[in-house]
């Protein structure tokens, strides 16, 4: 029961960073490094807050005082905000030929400090969202006969308290995962993406835009990440917007893309591991083993030990993709 | 292709066929420099045409414009007698034309199959696209003995097959014409003798071949006529039946060139470089030299023929004090030298031993500096360049390199010029200037003429000889078998990390070469 809990918990925190390293993916694999992810996941969990709230705010109070489908507008927006932070970093190291590192990190910056300015600006609440209640936030989803099968030994509780009862998101993000398979392998597109990546003068002598594929895949990655980030403010117990939400998902996420070796099923994979790790952590704040005590501080240092150990080598070469972090430019 | 369409291109030979390509005034410049300055050019349908040109006369340029990697300033293109606007690679394959590239545009990591149908695939789904790619291409394994595994990993394909995928690529999207640049480089001679069967096999099935290059040999034995360019002009088109190698030389050149190097008797004496049982591993573990051993006389050249990456490049490097060995020993002179970690290309030099490096812009350069800085490199901790306080002292270095120019005929003369503004010949002079001038007792020279053109080579190869003929020991590594030939006293064969076998330059020819450098052995050990 209680590793049931463990699980459960791991699928919520793993959701964030299993559509932070798809949109990784997607970027990567077309040779555009992004380690603005993070950034993308922050401005998309401020501006989900914010409109969700706004929306759904009584009209006396200011807001629009809607009833219904204020998540889904919030998700919106946040999308939108997530993409167009995609687009400037596409247009900086695509059309611009710019360093895809340092664009990256103008993003990151540009995120933190942007949220915490126009919500203190709009909030006055230190930089939160005002606090989100039913439509304004993604609701646990109960599946279908997960009650009936709920005292059926084994299965039943899997079924009600592991599979059934999360809310939209964590679904989407889960199906995310055989469908970018099918995208990158089975598709066109996917071939084209995965070949521009790997070298873009094929790509370009084959008579396709370098440049087009590119932005394509781009601007996937800020949808993915406006999924990641209205996940965090109206998907999580947060219940809102709060200042530096993201908490360096993105770069957790880049760690999982790079374990997974920028494969689909090792992102899901490597996501779940960093999940389960921060659901121990969160769950044991200190362990006894006798001897002496395990802190606090290590236990929820631990996915970030884990980060640098994978970093480190532990997983064997990971090859990234050929071109990745080369502008690409027709030689002579 | 059918019967019926070959029955059909016979019965239209009897009106007059338009030319395959027809440029009309095409010109191109970048910024100041004019790659291109009015060329006309025609070549027949069904015919193979060769251009050839020194580096840096505009043929790649050209050729660019033909597939629509470049936009031309001005001109006009007709193909097949219709004019053709190539915007794009897209237009250029849409109007028939198919391209094979000097450094191969595939996706390394792909099957065959995905490279192949890659921007020419039928739907959104891959699946049927990929199916009816294996189809055509058993087709077309038949008919132009192009056979590839199609599910076979691109990168773990040696460069011929490679080259074939390219050639399979540019036939699925069904090009009449095939522009193949410098296709001979990578290639052994055995593999450059199948790719010329394909050439003749298309040809016979009426396609129509460019064929850029800078070995005359290959332009007489397989062209119908033949182009030559000159600083961004076509300076003569002849039938190749017309012409020699020795005409075709003085063309590209613009002045007389002597084809054959020459050389007088060689006087071996004592032994200067004395290399036993070398082995190497690279990091990734693989054995690149599995215990070598020769040795090297003073007043000797010894080539060391070998397609790429078969132990050539570790040999150089070792000597050169640029990586370690595993295992072995190497004398100079008769004293053992360093081949741990801790050897540096400076220990060696104070050894006596000077090193041409294979990549003159990864190591035998530093590009952006200028030239006199470039021609006391390695040696400028030598007394005389050295001033007051450990201070360099600029003008003994600048008087030196003044004097290098000279002799050398380095081009321009400013020793004031970053080596990035000068051609890959003059470059080349640079650093064989001074490694010789530094008088080594062993020179290791790699790829001496790799992206020099013809002048430059005559004049490389004389000094190389000249530093025979003062007494001095050249180690000649090189893929080109003609200049391997012409330069060495003996000569040995690397395959595999082996010494595949020995030969005098008098004894042998390129076929056996050929024969060794593929890791066969014509008549047993020796």
């Amino acid at each position: 029961m209680e590793l049931l809990q463990l699980m459960d918990s791991a699928v919520r925190l793993a959701t964030p960073l299993l559509l932070a390293a798809l949109a990784g993916l997607y970027s990567e694999r077309s040779g555009i490094f992004d380690i603005g992810l993070e950034g993308k996941m922050l401005i998309a969990a401020f501006t989900a807050g914010a409109f969700s709230g706004i929306a759904g705010m009584p009209i006396a109070e200011g807001g629009w005082g809607w009833t219904y489908g204020m998540a889904w507008f919030g998700l919106f927006t946040a999308i939108i905000a997530s993409v167009l932070l995609s687009l400037i970093h596409g247009f900086a190291s695509i059309t611009l030929r710019g360093n895809q590192l340092i664009s990256g990190v103008a993003v990151n910056f540009f995120a933190a400090g942007t949220t915490v300015l126009i919500g203190q600006e709009w909030f006055r609440a230190g930089g939160q969202t005002p606090s989100l209640r039913g439509a304004q936030r993604f609701e646990p989803i109960t599946l279908p006969f997960a009650d009936a099968v709920s005292e059926v030994p084994v299965i039943g509780p899997v079924y009600a308290d592991l599979i059934s009862g999360h809310n939209i998101v964590v679904y989407i993000a889960i199906l995310a995962v055989p469908l970018t398979w099918w995208i990158l392998f089975r598709t066109r597109f996917g071939l084209r993406l995965r070949a521009v990546g790997e070298n873009p003068g094929a790509v370009d002598t084959a008579g396709i835009s370098v440049v087009k594929q590119r932005y394509a895949a781009v601007v996937i990655a800020g949808i993915l990440c406006g999924l990641a980030g209205a996940y965090l403010s109206l998907g999580t117990s947060a219940a809102g917007f709060v200042k530096d939400m993201s908490a360096g998902k993105g770069f957790i996420a880049l760690a999982a893309l790079i374990f997974a070796k920028w494969q689909p099923r090792g992102v899901l994979f490597a996501a779940l591991l960093f999940g389960f790790l921060e659901a121990i952590g969160n769950k044991y704040q200190s362990v006894d083993i006798g001897a002496f005590v395990i802190p606090v501080q290590f236990m929820q240092a631990l996915p970030y030990i884990l980060t640098v150990v994978i970093l480190a080598g532990f997983v064997g070469k990971a090859i990234p993709p050929k071109a990745g972090g080369e502008p690409y430019v027709k030689e002579r | 292709m059918s019967v019926d369409t070959l029955d059909q291109g016979r019965s239209d030979s009897a009106a007059p066929v338009a030319p395959a390509i027809e440029l009309i005034g095409v010109s191109k410049s970048f910024g100041p420099v004019q790659a291109n300055k009015d060329i006309s050019m025609t070549v027949a349908k069904g015919a193979i045409h060769g251009i050839v040109g020194e580096n840096g006369a505009g043929k790649s340029t050209l050729m660019s414009i033909l597939y629509g990697f470049y936009k031309a300033d001005a001109g006009e293109i007709k193909i097949n007698g219709v004019k053709t606007e190539i915007t794009d690679s897209h237009a250029a394959i849409a109007a028939g034309i198919g391209m094979v590239h000097q450094h191969f545009m595939l996706v390394e990591p792909f099957t065959v199959l995905e490279n192949v149908i890659m921007g020419a695939e039928d739907g959104p789904l891959l699946r049927p696209s990929l199916a009816k790619a294996r189809k055509v291409l058993t087709q077309l394994a038949k008919e132009y003995e192009l056979d590839v595994d199609p599910d076979a990993i691109v990168g773990d394909l040696s460069v011929g097959f490679q080259q074939r995928v390219e050639i399979l690529k540019a036939l699925y999207r069904e090009a009449d014409i095939l522009i193949l640049d410098e296709p001979t480089g990578v290639l052994t001679p055995a593999e450059a003798d199948h790719l010329f069967r394909i050439l003749e096999n298309l040809k016979a099935q009426g396609k129509t071949i460019v064929l850029i290059t800078h070995k005359l040999r290959e332009i007489m034995a397989i062209t119908d006529t033949v182009s030559v360019m000159r600083r961004g002009q076509m300076t003569a088109t002849v039938p190749t039946a017309e012409t020699s190698p020795s005409q075709l030389a003085d063309l590209m050149v613009g002045r007389h060139v002597l084809l054959e190097v020459e050389k007088g008797a060689p006087n071996p004496g004592e032994v200067l470089l004395e290399v036993k049982n070398l082995s190497a591993t690279d990091f990734q573990g693989v054995e690149k030299l599995k215990s070598i051993s020769f040795n090297l006389r003073a007043g000797e050249i010894l080539g060391v023929a070998g397609v790429a990456g078969n132990g050539q490049t570790d040999l150089l490097e070792i000597l050169g004090g640029i990586s370690p060995a595993t295992a072995g020993e190497v004398r100079v002179k008769g004293e053992p030298i360093d081949l741990s970690k801790k050897a540096s290309a400076a220990l060696r030099r104070e050894r006596g031993i000077g090193h041409v490096p294979e990549d003159r812009h990864q190591r035998g350069l530093v590009m952006p500096f200028q030239t006199w800085e470039n021609t006391a490199f390695g040696y400028h901790n030598k007394p005389e360049f050295s001033g007051p306080m450990g201070l360099a002292n600029q003008k003994a270095m600048l008087a030196d390199a003044k004097e290098k120019i000279e002799k050398f005929d380095i081009r321009p003369t400013s020793p004031f010029l970053p080596a990035s503004s000068y051609s890959g010949g003059n470059q080349q002079k640079i650093v064989i200037a001074r490694e010789i001038e530094n008088n080594p007792d062993v020179l290791l020279v790699g790829q001496p003429t790799r992206g020099v053109d013809i002048g430059a080579i005559e004049f490389i190869h004389k000094q190389i000889i000249a530093l025979r003929d003062s007494g001095k020991a050249v180690l000649l590594v090189s893929v080109e078998l003609e200049e391997i030939l012409a330069l060495s006293d003996r000569i040995i064969v690397m395959f595999d990390g082996v010494i595949q076998g020995e030969r005098t330059p008098e004894n042998t020819n390129e076929q056996e070469l050929g024969m060794l450098m593929a890791g066969m052995n014509p008549e047993g050990t020796s």
